[in-house]
Order: structure tokens, then sequence, then C-alpha cells
């Protein structure tokens, strides 16, 4: 079935152009919105500091300055020092970058793993919904952050944390994929999924070209919103030293070495902290502008 | 109905046994307490170390599958077994976890209590100044981890206290140590304490709430009933907050469950930063004691939790809502 | 009924014909601001009227012509942002402009409402004997808990809701539609107003729970004595109850007259379209219904002249550049003012229509009185031409469909929380009938009776519960997985809502290529037929890029049609297809079936609730009753002599457009609603709500109690009911 589908939608090209009304009209809508404009102008900077500034500050990654211990900001070091001589400027924007990494990855597999699971089991119902979502239970009962800790050990190494991404994913799509299984017992009763049976395309391809589609615009901004509390969480996890292991270095491990010099040393812990929350604030604006602009129930609630 | 909620708790108690034992199992596994021994100064014979381990039930050369079965039987019969200083790990925890449920159940009532508030009326004011106003500070709040809200609270409760000099604000501890007087002054200790790190966990679930009631608000705003009610004679004001709200706090109510989760990972944060003995705390400090028992024993008290709060929300939800009652 | 609380203490309407009106509306207009720098929408545009004690007015039009809007502007209703001119008065005073305070005073006392969805219009958190006394309560708050329990239990008893005293108790989900509708009119009469406005009063519920209330309508007219405001889309309902017509388009009115100059001598070229698109039950032979062709103009931007020109079949130049006044007919330029008159003067005036004059907001009303044209005269009415099977005998037809004792059961379920089964609902419970080749067999019932599950059960292909599905001859219970897949192909189907119908992520040619790809079609062969379909259904080619989004209801039910169409089906399964459109986008709809049926020879299942479309495009009807058919046969037959009492009901239920023919009918009320499916009535199902139950003796009514009635042949025709004593009523 599926080459016969490929084939037939070069075949059609040309006879059959695109139409992206659609597309644009979302597009307009959103960039109609002001939060999202200033979202993501916001996560644009940090993104270009996070990649641009180690390089530029002068100072790499991890390397001591033991001429200069718990300095404030100077010339020299733009945001200061810590207590090894490290540049807060260098490590706060490399942790940024890890952070942003760890956020988007965890984001793309937890909202991946939700609407799969989720859609098959509100589609399917009976025996595959109860299982699906008996482990969904399960995952949301498991203390999620005593587990994280138990095995920060795995986090240590090269690639070490690759592993915090996949525990953090795995302990974060319980909840939507609870939703996108209510969704798709609403949908599945819609007409044209009543259509598409009746015609009698197969059940997975039901799900993959009339169900998720449906729910996309839900999914994006679910997942943006997944972006910024996986960041948060990653930060908690390092404060008490059980997330990103050194030598891999997170925003949430600068601040956690900063936060006990929060009177004595304010620089330290003011810079990462400030990065960190105008990241989370613009990854949030995008999310929740994304959520207003695709969801059509919320337009109707504006006219 | 009665037969229902008991195969409802039934289906909990399983989820917990089974959280609980894979907790137990992970930190078995991953956790090393012999390592608590060795480094021990001086080092103890490892014969010693073999001994105690083994009157603890910790010994790794124990085969696994004897040490959880040994373990098990214990946590059946209400004994969660030792911690790794060798004291009974019950005891401990029915007081620590006091100390964590205080601070759960206040801040919860405190920050949902508020946050519906907020949030109700913010959804009245749509596009209005309160309503700009109540969104952006949650919104801010939103953006902002509970760690980074606590350090600061603390922070500036430091500065406030230099600034004037005497202790305003209590930032440490639960009560004053060795504090002295009557049964009032001790409660009033308390909650001198207790006032920071409460407002700082109720800060973050007002946030939350004060969001999502104002969009199931908003839902409801245009509902036809809402209209019905004004159109027998009641201003908007009074249709709005009769029948707009009540029905309004319903789906609140399991959107309570979620957001659990969230706040007892908050608490932990909030506990050590101010100090509290309380259940995150303890974790975090036997994590790093490798106390194989401690952070199983907080593993079910975190999975009891959540299911009680899953529980309570169900018999709320029913309560609130006749077309789930019957 | 009892009236021993509401006393009629108005004096009869006639009376008090020549009092001030007790609502007058004068140029209301009302604008949405556009958000987000859309436009703004227009959504009324001018709109006057007034009703005196006693009298009531039908405000007629389609989705989107204001007729809800300016009532709720009327009422206070609308949200801040709504902006709000002319001048509203309720007994000469004005209450436009005044504020919520002072406003909810009026509301509820002086002028109250009834809306459309009984679903959504009650808190679902209160019981309704609350939410009743606190209408009572909010306008006399010294009134004790007590009393106004009492008045409420009360009122729930005369608008027949049964035992009052203990459903005062219930929760708004615990009634149905029909009982939720009867409590909203309990509570605009409790205050005794002056003006009741009803906006869709009865358009969410079955046609003979509809004429329950229309009944309850008249009781609360007479014992209130208030004027009624009736806003419908639906001209049978206006017909019988109303005295005097507002006809609106586009949030203007364009014709406005007594009912019966309304009905039989239309002016206007809208008014005159709308009526000649209702199928009428009551017509042997109707021909092709009247379509008024594209669609209304956007509220946004409205053209600048009449905004039916670029719908109306008699549009000239002048008519687009000025938006014509509602005037008399005789006001009109004056060539044509004599024969104007003439022409109105000749008609017998409804009574107490004589303050109101009829008036119209078209150019070209003067010529069409006076050439006395008539719907079908001025639009282009399509032929449809003849099947090719019919000079077949049905007997010597192939069979299409076979159903054999279907029967499905499910489980029915209590709470969302603590969910459990609590019984078993006998949705489809021993059915049977047959389809021939290019014949059309209607399922008709009212909401619950089971067409529906019959429907999905025979789509399903699965096999039945009990029973048996043959489909072109093959047995689905016998079918391997390939075999059913290739079934599929003659067998289709068409739904209700042309909104959820199509994937609104696909365009109209992914959407209509779907079963083309999916059994395998080549690439070249699927453009070439996708084409020759939108072709087929009257769309452009260039359609075939667009959104469902873009297109309106019409327009995306002929989508719906052309993907059902792609495989060449011999069975098209048509799930009330007509039922969510408007009545002049309908016809042109009905029409395409009907056409297409002629063309291409497939036969229908046509699923409906409304039997006056039935009529028009069956061949042959099946009446379904909690889970049975009672009556089924030769459409001709079972409309002119139906010999089951639920069908006699049924149609006696539905109004006709037709307000004489209306007056001088009398309606059968049937009693109660329908009994839960889920707990069918012993032996005969319908005998709970037989009008000719209590005429039977004793004996007879023990075999009705006892035995189950089996379908038999009636009249010597192709018919047959369920009725033990269907040859009685027929001798009648």
């Amino acid at each position: 079935m599926n080459t016969i589908e490929k084939s037939t939608e070069t075949a059609e090209a040309p006879s059959v152009p695109p139409a992206p009304d659609r597309l644009k009209d979302v597009v307009r809508r959103l960039l109609g919105t002001r939060r999202v404009i200033v979202g993501l102008a916001m996560l644009a900077l940090l993104t270009v500091l996070a990649f641009v500034g180690p390089l530029i500050s002068g100072w790499e990654v991890g390397r001591r300055d033991f001429s200069a211990m718990l300095e404030g900001p100077s010339f020299e070091h733009w945001m200061g020092t810590n207590r090894t001589g490290q540049d807060i400027f260098t490590q706060s924007t490399a942790g940024l970058q890890k952070s942003l990494l760890i956020g988007l990855l965890v984001a793309l597999i937890s909202t991946g793993v939700a609407a799969l699971v989720g859609a098959f089991a509100g589609y399917f119902g009976k025996m595959t919904d109860k299982a699906l979502m008996w482990v969904a239970d399960l995952a949301l009962v498991l203390p999620n952050f005593v587990i994280l800790a138990i095995l920060s050990e795995h986090f240590i190494g090269q690639g070490g944390w690759l592993v915090l991404v996949i525990l953090l994913a795995a302990f974060s799509w319980m909840v939507t994929s609870k939703m996108v299984r209510g969704l798709t017992i609403s949908l599945r009763e819609r007409e044209y999924i009543h259509a598409a049976r009746f015609m009698g395309v197969p059940p997975h391809r039901i799900i993959l070209r009339h169900i998720l589609p449906n729910m996309s615009s839900l999914l994006i901004a679910d997942a943006t919103i997944m972006v910024s509390t996986a960041i948060i969480g990653e930060t908690a996890l390092s404060y008490f030293g059980l997330g990103v292991q050194p030598p891999d270095i997170s925003l949430g491990m600068v601040i956690a070495a900063g936060s006990s010099f929060a009177t004595t040393a304010p620089w330290m812990f003011v810079f990462p902290t400030v990065l960190l929350v105008l990241m989370v604030l613009a990854v949030n604006m995008i999310g929740d502008g994304l959520r207003d602009a695709l969801d059509p129930h919320s337009t109707s609630r504006r006219s | 109905m009665g037969k229902f909620l008991a195969r409802r708790l039934l289906n909990h108690v399983v989820l917990i046994f089974l959280a609980t034992s894979f907790a137990y199992l992970l930190a078995a596994t991953n956790l090393h307490p012999r390592d608590y021994f060795e480094q021990m100064q001086p080092p103890p014979a490892p014969e010693a170390v073999n001994a105690q381990l083994d009157t603890l039930n910790l010994n790794d050369e124990t085969p696994l599958a004897q040490r959880y079965a040994t373990w098990i039987t214990g946590v059946v019969q209400g004994d969660f077994g030792k911690t790794i200083q060798g004291r009974e790990v019950a005891d401990q925890m029915w007081m620590k976890a006091g100390v964590t449920l205080r601070l759960i159940t206040v801040a919860t009532l405190l920050g949902g209590a508020v946050g519906i508030a907020v949030g109700a009326y913010a959804a009245v004011r749509q596009y209005r100044r309160f309503d700009k106003a109540a969104t952006a500070a949650s919104f801010f709040v939103l953006s902002v981890p509970t760690v980074v809200i606590a350090i600061v609270v603390q922070v500036l409760a430091v500065a406030i206290n230099d600034g004037l000099g005497f202790q305003l604000l209590r930032y440490s501890g639960e009560y004053s140590a060795g504090f002295d007087g009557t049964w009032w002054q001790f409660l009033g200790n308390r909650i001198h304490h207790a006032l920071l790190p409460t407002t700082v966990l109720a800060v973050a679930l007002f946030a939350a709430f004060a969001r999502y009631q104002r969009n199931m608000m908003l839902d409801v705003l245009g509902a036809d009933f809402v209209r019905t009610a004004m159109a027998k004679g009641l201003t908007r004001r009074k249709a709005l907050f009769k029948h707009a709200l009540r029905t309004a706090l319903i789906p609140t109510i399991t959107y309570f469950t979620f957001t659990f989760g969230a706040l007892v990972s908050g608490a932990t944060f909030t506990e050590k930063i101010y100090g509290w003995h309380g259940m995150g705390a303890w974790l975090i400090d036997s994590i790093f004691r490798n106390d194989v028992h401690v952070v199983a024993a907080v593993s079910w008290f975190m999975a009891i939790t959540i299911m009680a709060a899953s529980f309570l929300s169900d018999v709320l939800y029913a309560w609130l809502d006749p077309r789930v009652r019957v | 009924m009892s009236t021993d609380i509401i006393e009629t203490t108005e004096v009869a309407s006639d009376e008090c014909a020549g009092e001030a009106p007790v609502l007058e509306v004068t140029d209301l207009t009302v604008t949405f601001p556009g958000r987000n720098g859309g436009p703004d929408v227009h959504a009324v545009r001018g709109v006057s009227y007034a009703v005196r004690r006693g009298e009531v007015l039908g405000i007629v039009g389609e989705s989107g012509s204001g007729k809800s809007v300016s009532s709720m502007a009327a009422m206070g209703l609308l949200p801040d942002h709504a902006e709000v001119t002319g001048s509203v008065r309720l007994h000469g005073e004005e209450i436009l402009g005044l504020d919520d305070r002072a406003m909810a005073r009026k509301r509820g006392k002086v002028i109250s409402m009834v809306f459309q969805d009984p679903l959504s219009g009650l808190t679902p958190v209160y019981t309704v004997g609350d939410q009743l006394a606190e209408a009572v309560l909010t306008h006399e708050p010294r009134t004790s808990r007590a009393q106004a329990r009492a008045r409420a239990v009360a009122l729930l008893d005369l608008v027949g809701i049964p035992n009052a005293e203990q459903r005062y108790r219930s929760f708004p989900h615990e009634f149905s539609g029909g009982m939720r509708q009867r409590v909203m009119i309990a509570m605009a009469m409790a205050n005794d107003p002056d003006v009741i406005i009803c906006d869709e009063p009865t358009t969410a519920l079955d046609v003979t729970i509809q004429a329950q209330i229309l009944d309850l309508l008249r009781t609360a007219r007479r014992e209130t004595g208030a004027a009624i405001v009736m806003i419908t889309h639906d001209l049978g309902v206006v017909a019988g109850f109303v005295d005097r017509v507002l006809v609106m388009y586009a949030g203007r009115p364009v014709e406005t007259g007594g009912v019966d100059d309304i009905y039989y001598r239309s002016r206007m070229p809208y008014t005159m379209g709308l009526l000649g698109a209702v199928p009428r039950m009551d017509l042997d032979d109707q021909g092709a219904l009247v379509p008024i062709e594209g669609t209304p103009p956007s509220l946004s931007n409205p053209p600048p002249g009449c905004p039916f020109a670029p719908r109306c079949p008699l549009v000239r130049p002048e008519c687009e550049q000025t938006e014509p006044e509602l005037l008399e007919i005789g006001d009109r330029p004056p060539g044509e003012e004599v024969r104007a008159r003439s022409a109105s003067a000749s008609g017998a005036r409804a009574p107490g229509a004589d303050a109101a004059p009829q008036r119209v907001a078209c150019l070209r009303s003067g010529e069409i009185a006076a050439q006395g044209w008539t719907a079908q005269d001025i639009y282009p009415v399509p032929d449809i031409p003849e099947t090719s099977f019919s000079h077949t005998r049905r007997q010597d037809r192939r069979e299409v469909l076979r159903v054999t004792d279907l029967v499905k059961h499910h489980a029915l379920t209590r709470g969302a929380v603590f969910k459990r089964r609590v019984g078993t609902v006998y949705a489809v419970d021993g059915v049977d009938f047959d389809i021939r080749e290019g014949e059309t067999l209607a399922l008709v019932g009212e909401s619950g009776c089971g067409k529906s599950s019959t429907l999905m059960e025979i789509m399903g292909l699965e096999r039945p519960q009990r029973g048996s599905v043959t489909v072109m001859g093959k047995d689905s219970s016998t079918l391997s997985r390939s075999d059913r897949f290739r079934l599929r192909r003659e067998m289709q189907i068409v739904f209700q809502d042309p909104m959820s119908a199509l994937d609104p992520r696909m365009t109209v040619f992914d959407i209509i290529a779907e079963p083309l790809r999916t059994h395998g079609r080549s690439p070249a062969e699927t453009t070439r037929r996708v084409y020759e379909l939108i072709a087929l259904v009257g769309l452009d080619i260039e359609h075939a890029t667009r959104f469902p989004a873009e297109f309106s209801g019409g327009q995306r039910q002929r989508i719906g049609i052309a993907r059902a169409l792609a495989l060449e089906p011999r069975l098209l399964v048509l799930d009330e297809p007509v039922s969510a459109l408007d009545v002049s986008i309908q016809a042109g709809v009905v029409n395409l079936l009907r056409e297409l049926q002629a063309r291409l020879g497939p036969a229908y299942l046509f699923v409906a609730h409304d039997l006056s479309v039935v009529r028009h495009i069956a061949d042959r009807v099946a009446v379904m009753y909690l889970g049975r058919i009672v009556e089924i046969g030769d459409t001709r037959s079972v409309y002119s002599r139906p010999a089951h009492p639920y069908t006699q009901a049924l149609l006696s239920a539905i109004p006709l457009p037709d307000p004489e023919k209306e007056r001088a009918r009398t309606h059968i009320v049937l009693e109660g609603d329908l009994p839960s499916p889920a707990n069918p009535p012993s032996g005969c199902r319908f005998r709970t709500r037989c009008q000719k139950f209590l005429t039977l003796a004793e004996t007879d009514r023990e075999r009705c109690v006892s035995v189950e009635p089996r379908i038999l042949a009636v009249n010597g025709e192709d018919q047959g009911a369920a009725c033990h004593f269907a040859k009685r009523w027929g001798t009648d």
C-alpha cells in the first residue's frame, strides 16, 4: 500500500499544486501575537549566546584562572569568576547550550512517545487501552525524582547526559499521552474517521494520517511547554548534584554552585539564573502563543 | 459505589506495591552501602563490614532476590528495615512524613484557593488590566524553577533581616532549636518558621492554578447556561459567580492530581533549602549515604501521596459533578 | 394541565389588539468589532418590529441571518464588546443602554427567553427545581424558600413534567431534551412576563416532542397572555403558530407581513425561494425542489446593493447599487403602484394583520405581485431524469442489501470516574429489510430509535450479534479480511455533519482520492477520476487544492458525496445527509442526490428524521421505534395510509409550511418521551405512548402488553405494520 501511496504523490504533483493557505494563516496569526515574536526573538538571541558565548569570552570551558578567584565582573571576566577561578560567562553560556539541547531532546522524545501511546490506546480501546494506560499510571506513581537520583551515577562520562535525557523523557510523557488518548477517543467518533474506516483504510494508517495530524497543533504546543519543563527539571536535579555530571556542564550546575554564594558573591548566582529564567520564559511564551494560534477553540473564545 | 471505590483502591494498592518494589530494586542495585562503611575512618575490617551489612540486610553479596524477599516481608508487616546507621526507618518516617505533609497541605490550600480566585476573576475581566497583570505574574512565576524562587526568597529574607537588624523572617529550620515556652508560643514559633517555605511552595502552585482556572472559566463564560441564568434575571456578576464558577471548578479538581507530583518534588527543594527535616531532604541525604531502605521507604511514601491525591480528586470530582455521581 | 398557580389573569388577545406594543424594536443594529485586526462583523443591520399583548411574531431566517443576535440584543445578553445601536422599548420605556442591574430586573420578569439548545441551557451542577426556584427568588427576594419551591413544583407540573415533586430534585442530565425544554419554558413563564422570546425552541428536538413543545407554548401564551416572538428557520413551525412573519436575510428584514400574505403572496424572491425549497410532506408529487444557488454574503463585508442580489434569479443592475428599503408594495415606483395595490387587496387578510401591512425590500416586488410569479416561475428548477430501473418490477431487481433479524446490544455504563455497567441498551433489536438495485429505502425514526446503530452495524461488515447482513449476496459473517476489504468498494457512506465528515487537514483532492488510493488505483487513474467526480457533484476544478474549512456546508456535503461515489459503489448509505443544512442549500443537495441516482443507479439507504425530505426522495420507507421497524412499505402508501399508530402520530406531528392547512389540522400529540432503549416496554414497544391503546378494550390491551407484534402486510400493497390492530386503524 505504501509504495502505491508514494508513487501517487509524485505522479499527481504537476496537476495538484500545494495549497499552503492554512499554514500561511497560522503563521500570520502567530506573527500577529506579540508574545510569540518576543519569545522567538529572545530564544534566538539566547541560542546565539549559547553557541557563540563560549567561543568569544576568551576563556575555555572549565579552565581556571588562578589569578582571579571569586572575583566580581571585570574587563577580563565579564561576569566574574567562581571560587575555583572559572569564568562565569563561559560556564553559563556553555551550560545554557547543554540545557537547551536537553530540553529540545526531551521534548522531542516524550512528545513522540506520548502521541503514539495515547493515539493507539485511544483508537483501539479495550485491552490495548487498559494495558497502555496502566503503564502510564505506573509511570506516574513511580517516584521519578528518586529514580533519577538513584541512577545519577550513570550520567557520568561521555554521552552520559543522553542517559539523563532518556530518563527525563521516560517520566514526562504520561500526562500528554492521557490527553492525546482523550482527544483520540473523541476524534475516533468523528465522521471522517468512520469514513476512512468504512473505506477500508487500515487502523495504523488512520492513526498516522488522520488522527495525529489533526492534533499536531496541540502536540507542537505541548512539546514547547515540555522543553521548559525539562530544563527546569534538569536544573532541579543539578542543584543537588544529581543531574548532568562533570566534565559536562549545565546551567543547573552553575546555578547550584552559585546559590551558596548568592549573598556574598551575587554575580555567581544572578547571571546564570537570569539566563535560565529568560530561556524558560521565551519558550513558554512561544508555546503559549502557539497554543492560542493553533487551537481553534481558543480563537472562537476571542470572537 | 462502594464496590467501585474498592476496586479503584485495589488498583492503587497494586500500583503502589509495584512502584515501591521497583524503587527498592533500583536502589539495591545502584546504591552501594558497602562504600558507606568502607569510607569510615578508621576503615573497619572487611568481616566487620560484611557482618554489619548482613544485619542491615544490605549485603551485596547476598542474592538480590533474597534481600528483596526479606525486605518485602518486613514491609508487609509495617517494618521498613533499618537505616544505614541502624535505626528503625519506620519510626523516623512518620515524623518526617508529618513535616512534609504539613508543608504540602497548607501550601496546596493556600496556593489553590488564591490561584482559583485570581484565575476566575481574571477570566471575568478578560483583556482588562487585572487579567493582564495576573496572567503576566503567573506566567513569570511558572517560568522560574522552584529552586530559584526558594533561593531568591531566602536571599531577600537575609537582606530584610540585615536591614532591620532583627530576625523578622525565619528562613532556616522548622522551629528554633532549644526553644522554650508554652504550647502556644511554640506554635507561634513554628508558624513563624513555616511562613517562608510555605509561601514559596504556594506561589508556584498559585501560578499553575490561576492559569488553569482562567482557561476553564473562559470556557464556561460563554456557556448557554450562564446566558440562561442571566435571562431569568440574574446580573452578570451573580450568574458568573453562582453558575459559571461552580461549574468551572470541576475540571480544576482533576488538574490537582497532575500538579501533585510536581508539588512533592517542589517540597523536596523547599525542605532542603530551608533546612526542614522532611521526606524530601531525607531522601537527598540518604542517596548520598547509599541508604537503600530509606530511599525505598520515601518512594513508598511518595507513591502513596500521589495515589491518595488522585483518589481524593476522584472523590471530590464525583462530589462536585452530579453527572458522574450515582 | 394544572393551572392552580398561574391564573389566566389577562384577557384574550383580540381584545387588546389596539393597545400600544409591549415590545418595540426600532432600527436595531449589532456590530461585533473584529479582533486582531479582523474586519467588523455587522450581524444585524437595521431591524424594526413591534409586538402587542397576545400577539405572535415569527422571525424567520437561515443561519447567520441575525435573527438570534437581534433578540439577544433586545434582552441585553450580548457580550460587552458588541456595539448595539437603535432603540428597544419595553412598554414604551427605552431599555437599550440600561446598566446590567436595571436590565436584570426586567429580564425574566417583563421579558423572558427560551433558548434553542436545552442540552447546554441548564447549569449541570444544580437541580432543575433549584434553578427554577431561583427564577422566582431573583425577582421576589422576599419569597420564602418553601414558597419558591412550591411555585417551582407547580410550574414543573404546569409544563407537563410528571411527578413534579420528585423531579424537582433531578439534575439536568437526568432529563431528556424535551423535558429540559419544558423546564426552560417554565423558567420563562415563572414571573408572568409580558414578552417571551423563543429562539428556535424546537430545533434540537424530535418531531413528536416538537409537537408537544409547540402545544405547550400555545398554553404558555394562553396562560400568561404574553406577546411571543418566535425565532426559527423552520417555515413549518411558524405557519400554524404566528400572526405575523418577519423574514430576515444577511442581518436585515427583507419581507414582513401577515402570515398568509407571506406564505401565499410573497413578493420577495428570497422568501419565495425559501418556500419553494422546503420539501412538502403533504404533496404527492412535488417535482424537484427549488434550489437557491450560492451562499449568503459575508457579514463583515456586505455588498453595497441588495444582499440577496448575487443569488437572485431576478437580479437587475440597479439591485447591486443600493440596498432596497423595506417598503409597502404600494410605495414602490408609481407605475406599478396601482397593480400592486389591486393584487394585495384581492387576497383575504389574516385576522389582526391590518395593523401590519406587507412590506418588502425588493425593487421588483411590484412586478412580482403584478405578474403573480411563484418560485417555480423565477428559479431554474432542474429536470430529474427517471432511473433506468423504474420500468423493472421491484421483485425482478437484484438485491443489494438484505438485513435479517439484526441485533445490536451494547452495555449501558454509568459514571465517568467510576465507570461501570448498569444494564444493556437494546439499540437494534431484530430489524429486517432489503434494498434492491436503484431504489431508495429511507430508515426514519426519532433520535434513539436505533437507526444510526443499524447503519453502523451494516457498514462495519462484522458478524452481527444476531441475524445477518448480506451485501451483494455476500453474508458479512462469512467474509475473510480481504473479502471484506473488497466488498467495501460496493458500499460507501455520506455523513450528516459536513463539518466533521471531512478531514480538515486534507485538501479536497486528497479527500476524494483517499478511497481510490486505498483500493490501489493507479495515480493517473486517481487524478482523472477525482476531477471527474469534482465536476460530477457540481464543484469547480480549482476547488481541488483547497481545504474543507473554505467551503460552505452544502459544498462540503458535495465533497462527501464525491468521495462516497469514487469507487462507484452499488449501495450508498446516507446518514442524515441534509439535516445539518439550511433549507435553501438542502434543496440543491437533495436534487443532486436524486439526479446522481438516476444517472449512476446506486441504491440508497437513506437514514433521516425529517419525514418531509424522506417523502421527497425515498421509494420505500421503514419507520423505526425503539430498535425495531414498526412499519415498512412503499412511500406513497405509507404516507397516504399509515397503518401503525406511531407512523400516524409522526406524520401528524410535522407542521406544514402552509398556514391554512396547518390551522385546519389537528395534531396527534403523543404523551411523554421515548422510553429508555435499555428498558423497553413488554409486548408492543409503542403501547406506553400509543394514542390508540387507550381506546382499546381491556382484552385487546392485554394482547398489546404481552405479545410483541410482528410485521404483517396491510392495505394489500407493498406495506406492512407491526401492530396487532393495524387493520382496524386502516378502516377508520
